[in-house]
């Protein structure tokens, strides 16, 4: 091998380098830590930072960021705390106005049905699909465009649900909490989200049309693709993901909140350039962003055994991702140097 | 000059907007109150665009820079400066201007810390300040943990103070806001600025030091924060470690919506103070009419997106 596949090797390598270090790290402190139920604890809440990571990823593959991820996420997880569980009548204002003598004390079955939810969810993922077309129609940017709607989605989560509360439905209760033979339940879920991303993206056809047009947009027009479909099929694709982010995350917690996943936003960037992504030429890898979760999620277990203040969590976050970006850079200036 | 004259030229100003929708929405909310209040209004108005003004000239400075220069680090700064200035001060009178250097102090390290993350990683600016945005939100929750200090009384009476109903500090930050006005369009550093965000390669031909133009662009961003962070903490009565949050979508938004382009090198500051003024009434006027937070965000995200919209009308894509 020589000295420029060998740098290669080692970049591609380095999101599961940095989870390695800092899982040996983590048993050289506590070895009961990597256990069943060890990794239960640590890895649960990596599931939705997981899921919204590859929502980001979507975006960032367009050369395009998403700053209404976390807004988002928490618009999801109030939505499936109040109409994914009791349709309509679930949601606080209904029940202000049954308390009130409005509205009759037992509502219609239209109005008690699951499927609103599922509705206001789809309707959410159109919301993506829309934005993508609008940027890529107006050429707007798209920091400015998610910033207003980070706003939206913060607003609608506060109209649906006032002061965090609300029930998560009880099948996506039971599905976080599962517990399968031998491996735990956040690792398989992992691996799940991973492989269905990376054959999504890098196995399909489409797939190399999709990131095709965060690296080269003006070739794939050429092609023949409308890169006003692409850019829409991209958000559609975040917002699909970060609906599950928002469900699973929900299930973890279950009940609701407009707050809940405000810093998801910066996480999600945060993983997906410390797992080798890029922020513009649509060079992505779904397995490192899946990993780069993973290490920010632990990052805050690391610290508590070391005995150091959570205070510290996200600076540790933040050192992390310094760390592996000067790592790359200095691989990178070896390769060039060669 | 004749008033026609005037007048177009006037209307060609990308700020003028900002203006005619912060009246406009202040005329909508006191036709609700009959007038009453119509001063109050305008008071608080000023009182609480001045602190979002202070971060937006800093990040419009930035962004000016060209496309994907923003500075993210903006509300740890102001955290940290906050929590550091008011233990300095510890509140005595006397030390409000080492309070003051102090915080400066905070931004002028963030700056360079910024700066040398982007220099040194080759890394684009937004992921730059990302990853130390976190490092000082830790260092500001850390050190700024379980203190609740008072400001200094006198930093606290200049900080609320009021003549003729204008608050003293919004007049001091118009003239702050005038000066860098002047420096973006007579200086030879704003120059560098405006011509580095139009076409950096020409800027770089042209012989302008790229790297240090950059360089203190950042700088002055989280010294701007820094003195946010400290004016802030004197006015609400004590640093508090959400008290910058609100401020990192608010810079930009004041950035967007005042008139400059996001894509850099076509900025104003005027713009800043309409935005801040507008952004407030909204708010201002939505509550007068019995809406609820959920309303008003819903508002602000709906308001910065038609803005946007508006003005990739006005400047077809290229």
């Amino acid at each position: 091998m020589n000295g420029a596949s060998l740098a290669r090797n080692l970049r591609m390598l380095l999101p599961a380098i940095s989870l390695v270090v800092l899982l040996v790290a983590i048993y050289a402190l506590q070895p009961r830590a990597i256990s069943y139920v060890g990794f239960n604890l640590m890895l649960n809440l990596a599931i939705p930072i997981a899921l919204a990571t590859i929502a980001q990823m979507c975006v960032i593959t367009v050369n395009d960021l998403d700053l209404s991820i976390g807004t988002y996420v928490g618009f999801v997880a109030c939505v499936g705390a109040t109409m994914l569980t009791g349709g309509v009548a679930a949601l606080p204002f209904v029940k202000d106005l049954q308390a009130s003598g409005a509205l009759p004390a037992v509502l219609p079955w239209i109005m008690q049905t699951p499927l609103a939810g599922v509705l206001v969810l789809a309707f959410g993922i159109v919301i993506y699909a829309a934005l993508g077309a609008l940027i890529h129609w107006r050429n707007l940017p798209s920091i400015v465009v998610t910033l207003g709607m980070s706003f939206v989605w913060l607003g609608l989560s506060v109209l649906i649900l006032p002061v965090p509360g609300g029930q998560a439905p009880a099948w996506i209760r039971q599905m976080m909490t599962l517990k399968p033979a031998f491996i735990p339940f956040p690792i398989i879920a992992a691996i799940v989200i991973a492989v269905i991303a990376h054959v999504l993206l890098m196995r399909t056809s489409y797939g190399a049309v999709l990131r095709g047009a965060g690296g080269n947009p003006r070739a794939i027009e050429r092609a023949g693709w409308s890169l006003l479909r692409v850019k829409a099929a991209m958000f559609a694709l975040a917002g699909f993901f970060g609906m599950l982010a928002g469900l699973s995350l929900v299930g973890l917690t279950t009940s609701g909140d407009a707050n809940i996943a405000l810093r998801y936003t910066l996480l999600s960037i945060a993983g997906v350039i410390l797992g080798g992504g890029e922020f513009v030429g649509g060079r992505i890898s779904p397995v490192g962003a899946v990993m780069g979760a993973a290490t920010l999620t632990l990052a805050g277990s690391m610290l508590s055994f070391m005995r150091i203040s959570p205070d510290w969590q996200i600076g540790a976050q933040g050192a992390i991702l310094i760390v592996v970006l000067a790592a790359r850079t200095l691989i990178d200036r070896a390769e060039r140097s060669r | 000059m004749n008033a026609a004259a005037f007048l177009r030229r006037l209307a060609g100003r990308p700020w003028l907007w900002a203006y005619v929708a912060a009246i406009a929405v202040w005329i909508v909310t006191i036709l609700f109150t009959g007038g009453r209040g119509a001063g109050e209004v305008l008071t608080a108005a000023f009182t609480f665009a001045t602190f979002s003004v202070i971060v937006g000239i800093g990040q419009m400075y930035v962004v000016t820079l060209g496309p994907g220069n923003v500075d993210l680090s903006i509300p740890a700064t102001i955290t940290l400066a906050g929590a550091v200035a008011t233990k300095v001060m510890d509140t005595q009178d006397g030390m409000i201007l080492a309070g003051l250097a102090v915080a400066l102090a905070c931004g002028v390290g963030v700056g360079i810390v910024n700066y040398a993350l982007i220099w040194l990683l080759r890394i684009p600016p937004i992921i730059a300040t990302l990853s130390s945005s976190f490092l000082i939100q830790s260092t500001a929750i850390a050190y700024g943990r379980g203190i609740r200090i008072k400001p200094p009384p006198m930093l606290a009476d200049f900080t609320t103070a009021q003549v003729f109903g204008m608050p003293v500090l919004a007049i001091c930050i118009i003239a702050l806001a005038a000066v860098m006005e002047l420096v973006l369009r007579r200086t030879l550093y704003g120059r560098w600025v405006t011509a580095i965000g139009q076409n950096i390669r020409a800027a770089r031909l042209a012989g302008i030091d790229v790297g240090r133009t950059r360089f203190a662009a950042y700088v002055m961003s989280a010294v701007f924060a820094g003195l946010c962070g400290y004016l802030l903490s004197g006015f609400s009565g004590g640093s508090s470690l959400s008290m910058g949050e609100e401020y990192l979508l608010t810079s930009i938004a004041l950035v967007v919506i005042g008139g400059s382009s996001v894509a850099g090198g076509n900025s104003n500051v005027p713009g800043l103070w309409g935005a801040a003024l507008f952004l407030f009434l909204v708010v201002t006027m939505l509550n007068t009419y019995g809406f609820g937070a959920g309303t008003r965000y819903l508002a602000t995200g709906l308001i910065i997106i038609a803005v946007i919209v508006a003005a990739s009308a006005r400047r077809p894509a290229r």
